[in-house]
């Protein structure tokens, strides 16, 4: 019991000083201060070099356009999905047909978000690339394209094939956020009134739901904002090579041998921090803006029924999920082909032997990624556990300040502080540890077990522990064996995430790890700029399908324990 | 008038209810009477065509004339006030009124019409209060006028005084069935508390 203030300390440090460590760790080298590389005093000649480099005016354009356009549509998308979605049947229901596809999409979500950034690109790269799968299934309808198309569809010059990988990824994250605050707002009960006042359904939501569920998720967006700009894993599998996006852009200039880099790299990852924060601030301004703007279009009586918006939904929907599942699938048939020249739409032979010959490093691959992944879970499930326990017996309220802190790792650039953390560590000789590996993905672990876990938490009814300490228990024993028992569901689910964020981890691992460790995704990364689609299936399946193991066994563990339990179910 | 013609409700193949025939004539209020589970409320939602769709219900529900049983909830023209008043939080009481003001009614003769339903409801000059900052009684009235100005055909009342105090109930009572009498609504009350049916003083009926 008196241990347990030390959980939310012990957390905020293990999150402060990292960020605030790397963030310094880059700015001082961007002035010119690295002493290791010779540099001694503090100039702004760096950043003269910086912006008189000829690929930066494009990168920064490059990555302004497709981090926006990405969180852009990606929330419009998500808007529109949630209001479809979270609409009442109406009654003697006509709409049966629709509301089958509804059920179909709201499943087809979870699995959807579990899968990595860098699989889901793998696999939309093959997908869409002018010798892909798609116009596979149209040359063999129309006998028509003997030879591939000569299109650019991926890696395209203006990152939009970068920019529908992200929606695909970002899209059913945003609507997962939206449907999880529904509740908290009361949602439906303000619908009922809108339609009782004569608005359609998707009218009301507009107008009812969205301006509150709005400052519920801002923190989401905001997240996936300043995900969609600096992204790397996502970027070089799918973006422009020829200047790219501004975070691949300094990954080139840390990969160069010659390690002066370093410094224009430092103030590069400065840069790419400005323009997330400004870009953050933007949004902010705009939102204000808008609201404005339309304050006047809430009440002014307009109704209408939005079946237009309903059926863009439900396309917007289904073709989301559809690419995304043929995705997965693609990376699967190209692990077991032989051969699949183009223009045939399934493989010509079957094989085992993609997975045969790359077995052993699979497996060493495999070990490592799930070894980081369950040392990063069972950490943050023990914190979080503990920051949880603290605000409940000691009647304080969130232990972290406000929900910001929680937020920090997701809102400044990966690649800005984790080059500050790769460039002190080097100097405090921790680089390349898998300490440091387990303590870099724990930044970004720790989070979203906290949000999957929390609400869970603080909803159990509070009289079963009190029962359990009015009958002599103490608090410990309560925790044991009420608490965590009653909440085994959320807490294996939380897990899942957990693990699913540490397998997507590339940039965490790929500096934290000093290269010296080999994770699924750092390897589907490397070898997807190699040409064999055969081992990119191989590994992007295997780093699909591991989260996908850990949500099935987070799903059929309770019922296996519970089998016996109607209320737990 | 609002008419119910062998109204059942089914969950499952449970029966909730079955062949419920009402009448209601304008400005009279009918109360439904029962226990709670008995189906009161899944009744108000089947009218307004909000019940889910895991219920079977069979039977005709006709508001002057139009049968609303396949129309969507919001071309129905039901007023409705529940338990709570669910005042939008993020508009303010003037806005919470305007909300509900049909379309065709603009700019001026909008504000208009919120002064004076505010007028009515001894609120006047409450426009651009929050309202969260008003009290329960104020808060109850706020909803009573914005179900009003939407121009129902009839209103149906989901146990709007339950959640007011004892002194409070009593005055906010008068005023809701006042406003049935003056609008010539059909009225239907739905709850457990037998001092509420005595007072709107027409037919009840117990589930």
């Amino acid at each position: 019991m008196s241990l347990l203030p030390a959980f939310p300390l012990l957390t905020q440090l293990l999150f402060l000083l990292p960020i605030t460590a790397g963030l310094f760790g880059v700015l001082l080298p961007s002035l010119g201060y690295l002493p290791d590389l010779g540099g001694n005093q503090f100039n702004f000649d760096i950043f003269r070099q910086l912006f008189e480099h000829p690929a930066l005016p494009h990168a920064v354009w490059l990555t302004l356009f497709s981090g926006i356009s990405a969180t852009l549509i990606s929330l419009f998308l998500a808007i529109l999905l949630a209001a479809m979605l979270s609409r009442e049947s109406v009654s003697g229901n006509k709409n049966s047909r629709m509301s089958g596809l509804f059920v179909i999409v709201r499943r087809g979500l979870i699995p959807l978000i579990a899968v990595p950034h860098a699989a889901m690109a793998l696999g939309l790269a093959f997908l869409v690339a002018p010798s892909g799968w798609i116009v596979r299934w149209f040359s063999f309808l129309l006998m028509g394209w003997e030879t591939p198309p000569e299109l650019v569809t991926v890696q395209d010059p203006f990152g939009l094939s970068l920019i529908f990988g992200l929606v695909l990824k970002e899209t059913p994250y945003l609507l997962l956020m939206i449907l999880a605050a529904l509740p908290q707002i009361r949602a439906q009960e303000y619908i009922r009134i809108g339609q009782s006042l004569g608005y359609g359904n998707f009218r009301s939501w507009l107008k009812l739901v969205l301006p509150q569920v709005y400052p519920l998720i801002r923190l989401p967006v905001f997240a996936v904002l300043a995900f969609s700009l600096s992204v790397v894993d996502v970027a070089l599998i799918l973006g422009p090579t020829t200047p790219p996006t501004l975070s691949v852009l300094i990954l080139r200039w840390i990969d160069n041998p010659d390690l002066s880099f370093r410094f224009l790299a430092s103030a590069g990852a400065v840069l790419l921090l400005l323009l997330t924060l400004g870009a953050l601030l933007c949004w902010r301004v705009s939102e204000w803006l808008l609201l404005q703007k339309w304050r006047n279009w809430l009440s002014n009586g307009k109704r209408g029924n939005g079946n237009e918006a309903q059926k863009l939904a439900a396309l917007s929907g289904l073709l989301l999920l559809g690419t995304a599942f043929l995705s997965v699938l693609g990376l699967a048939l190209w692990s077991l082909s032989l051969r699949w020249p183009y223009p045939h739409v399934l493989p010509q032979r079957w094989t085992s032997r993609n997975w045969e010959r790359h077995w052993s490093s699979l497996q060493e691959t495999a070990f490592t990624t799930l070894e980081l992944g369950i040392f990063a879970v069972v950490i943050a499930l023990i914190l979080v556990v503990g920051c949880l326990e603290n605000e409940q017996w000691r009647r304080v309220s969130f232990s972290f300040r406000s929900q910001w802190l929680l937020y920090l790792p997701l809102l400044i650039p990966q690649a800005t502080f984790l080059l500050g953390i790769q460039i002190l560590a080097v100097r405090l000789e921790m680089d390349g540890t898998f300490l440091l590996l387990v303590w870099s993905h724990l930044l970004f672990v720790l989070p979203y077990i906290f949000l999957t876990l929390a609400d869970p938490w603080r909803n159990l009814d509070e009289r079963f522990p009190r029962i359990g300490q009015c009958l002599g228990a103490s608090p410990l024993w309560v925790l044991f064996r009420i608490k965590l028992p009653l909440l085994l569901k959320p807490l294996l689910v939380a897990a899942a995430v957990g693990f699913a964020v540490s397998v997507a981890q590339y940039l965490p691992t790929l500096f934290a790890g000093g290269g010296r460790f080999a994770t699924l995704t750092t390897e589907a990364v490397s070898y997807a700029a190699g040409a064999d689609r055969r081992v990119i299936g191989v590994y992007g399946f295997l780093q699909a399908l591991f989260p996908w193991i850990a949500l099935l066994l987070a799903l059929t563990i309770p019922r296996w324990r519970f089998r016996n339990r109607a209320a737990l179910l | 008038m609002l008419k119910l013609e062998n109204i059942s409700l089914k969950i499952a193949a449970n029966p909730l209810f079955s062949k419920l025939n009402l009448e209601v004539d304008a400005g009279q209020v009918t109360t439904v009477m029962g226990p709670s589970g008995c189906g009161k409320s899944s009744l108000l939602a089947h009218l307004c065509g909000t019940l889910p769709s895991v219920f079977q219900t069979s039977g005709k529900i006709i508001l002057h004339a139009r049968t609303l049983n396949n129309l969507a909830p919001h071309e129905r023209k039901l007023g409705i006030l529940f338990q709570d008043d669910l005042l939008f939080p993020h508009l303010s009481v003037g806005e919470n009124l305007a909300f509900a003001l049909p379309e065709k009614i603009k700019q001026q003769e909008r504000r208009a019409k919120v002064e004076q339903a505010l007028e009515e409801i001894e609120l006047s000059g409450m426009c651009e209060r929050d309202p969260a900052s008003l009290s329960g009684g104020q808060r109850a009235r706020v909803a009573l006028m914005r179900t009003l100005l939407a121009q129902p055909e009839a209103l149906l009342l989901d146990e709007p005084f339950s959640k007011l105090d004892q002194e409070l109930r009593g005055r906010f009572r008068k005023l809701v069935f006042a406003h049935a009498v003056k609008n010539q609504l059909p009225t239907l009350l739905v709850t457990h508390d037998p001092a509420d049916a005595k007072a709107a003083g027409g037919a009840i009926l117990e589930l």
